[in-house]
């Protein structure tokens, strides 16, 4: 088979460069069939989703802004193992490792923590591949409805620990709901 | 002229002014409502009833919007500019017959603000008038973006305005009348024009396409090339008043598509229906068929606008000159072969 000949979608065609007839070049039957379309539609039904009222349900897949997860004692999870960061594509993450103290232990569950953990929302492109990287579950991307604020300021949108990291109450309420179950 | 005639044509020309008004405003929704529809959307439904106050919303808009003018040495013109391209629009209104008569306060009152015997050639008249007004709002924007739109707009609605007229002559020379109220009164029940003058139709309905600045035929704003055409400057009710005008222009060409060619206030059965139900009633139902024919016209501009994409600028300028004039030259000899057809067979000695 050559490749001339292959048509994955099955609707290949040759294109040819005929002279048009000359009820084609009237253009009248063709502009009645394309009224003809457009007059169908009229009687379709719509697609509008009324927005405050009716909100559009997030596809199951859907993948928000990134979180920097705690374990249920409030520690973080993130080893600054550089995977995430070495498997952006957009090559939006940054960080830098730092060795736990020993009066820190509560502070971070691994010996080596991120003490800047940089993501530029403006590179990223939200495909979640740094999620499946982390081999410690630290870092997710949420499914809350607010993506980047916008801003004026390009420094606003390169996000730290302070908008990445998870507020320690949440880590705490998780926690708790884990062992009351 | 007694003081009876004035009080009625005053009160006829207020209610034609008032219903053209309405027409333009509401045509902006119903605008927005066809195009949402034909594109499967619902449209404007927020303000009012189903969006019913929308038009209200946007004069409300346009007029407390910022009052914006670029620095040009015709500001007179500037202000001129939208005022002739709506009062144009509306000058058209005077001379079309919206029914035949009534008979009220034992008068017979004709439902017409002036019947002129030259009615059509003055609605062509003033509707040409109307390119001054997009040519004077783009000279003056001092702009050459808008020039160019504004003389795009010009030299189209030139060279539709020849084949229009000549499209128009085969009609006139059938009806043997100019006047609008004559040519109503010729086509009772179904015979209307547009059964035996089909090609004249078309060509004046493509015309009237190019002449009321409509897609296909909209180059003269054309965001691509001119970012907003000739009233790229305008800005609040000065650009609301050419976006007006064109729908006030819209309502009048369908008017006038209605009038010389779908019988105009003439319905099947309407000599039955004034020796049945009396003069008034027939009448006001004949009142009510011009506007369902009307909103049929203005319904058929939008539902074209949404199907057909623009045409380019040779395009249209052939379309005109070396289609559509001929055409219309060949519907004039064919008419008057079959107006003349007695006396050439006796001339030809059959």
């Amino acid at each position: 088979m050559s490749i001339e000949t292959i048509s994955l979608s099955g609707r290949k065609k040759v294109v040819s460069n005929k002279e048009m007839t000359f009820w084609e070049r009237m253009y009248l039957i063709a502009i009645v069939k394309g009224l003809l379309i457009t007059i169908k539609h009229l009687f379709s039904r719509k697609v509008t989703i009324q927005y405050p009222e009716q909100v559009r349900e997030m596809s199951p897949v859907y993948r928000g802004q990134h979180q920097l997860k705690r374990d249920e004692l409030g520690r973080e999870n993130c080893t600054a193992c550089g995977l995430c960061a070495l498997s952006c594509p957009a090559e939006a993450i940054t960080m830098k490792a730092e060795e736990r103290k020993a009066d820190e232990k509560h502070l971070y569950r691994e010996e080596k923590y991120a003490s800047i953990y940089e993501i530029n929302m403006l590179r990223c492109i939200f495909c979640g591949l740094c999620e499946e990287a982390c081999p410690k579950d630290a870092i997710y991307l949420t499914n809350s409805k607010v993506l980047v604020p916008s801003s004026y300021e390009r420094e606003d949108f390169i996000f730290g620990k302070d908008k990445l990291v998870m507020p320690l109450d949440v880590a705490m309420k998780n926690a708790q709901l884990k062992n009351a179950n | 002229m007694d003081s009876t005639i004035i009080i009625e044509k005053s009160v006829i020309i207020l209610v034609v002014f008032a219903i053209t008004m309405l027409m333009a405003m509401y045509s902006t929704l119903a605008e927005r409502k066809v195009a949402a529809w034909l594109q499967d959307r619902i449209g404007p439904n927020r303000a009012g009833k189903g969006g019913l106050l929308q038009p209200l919303a946007d004069g409300l808009k346009l007029f407390s919007k910022e009052e914006f003018e670029p620095d040009t040495p015709n500001r007179f013109l500037f202000f001129v500019g939208p005022a002739v391209a709506m009062s144009t629009a509306l000058m058209a209104s005077a001379v079309i017959p919206w029914g035949d008569r009534l008979h009220l306060f034992g008068r017979d009152i004709i439902l017409q603000a002036a019947d002129i015997d030259v009615a059509l050639l003055y609605v062509f008249g003033v509707i040409s008038v109307g390119v001054y007004g997009i040519m004077i709002g783009g000279w003056a924007s001092n702009n050459k973006f808008s020039l160019i739109g504004a003389i795009r707009a010009a030299s189209q609605m030139v060279s539709y305005e020849v084949a229009m007229g000549l499209s128009i002559i085969a009609l006139l020379m059938m009806t043997g009348t100019l006047s609008l109220r004559e040519i109503s009164a010729q086509q009772p029940g179904m015979h209307w024009n547009v059964f035996y003058q089909p090609l004249s139709f078309l060509i004046f309905l493509i015309c009237a396409f190019a002449e009321t600045n409509r897609t296909p035929f909209d180059l003269a704003e054309c965001e691509t090339e001119l970012i907003g055409g000739y009233h790229t400057e305008y800005s609040s009710m000065k650009m609301g008043f050419y976006l007006f005008a064109e729908y006030a222009n819209m309502f009048i060409s369908s008017t006038i598509l209605a009038v010389l060619f779908f019988g105009g206030y003439n319905y099947p059965g309407m000599a039955w229906a004034v020796e049945n139900w009396g003069i008034n009633l027939a009448n006001v139902i004949g009142i009510a068929v011009l506007f369902v024919k009307i909103c049929g016209f203005i319904f058929f501009y939008m539902w074209v606008r949404w199907t057909i994409p623009r045409f380019r600028y040779d395009q249209l300028m052939h379309l005109g000159w070396r289609i559509l004039i001929p055409l219309s030259i060949i519907n004039i000899i064919i008419t008057g072969i079959v107006i003349l057809r007695a006396e050439i067979a006796v001339y030809l000695g059959f």
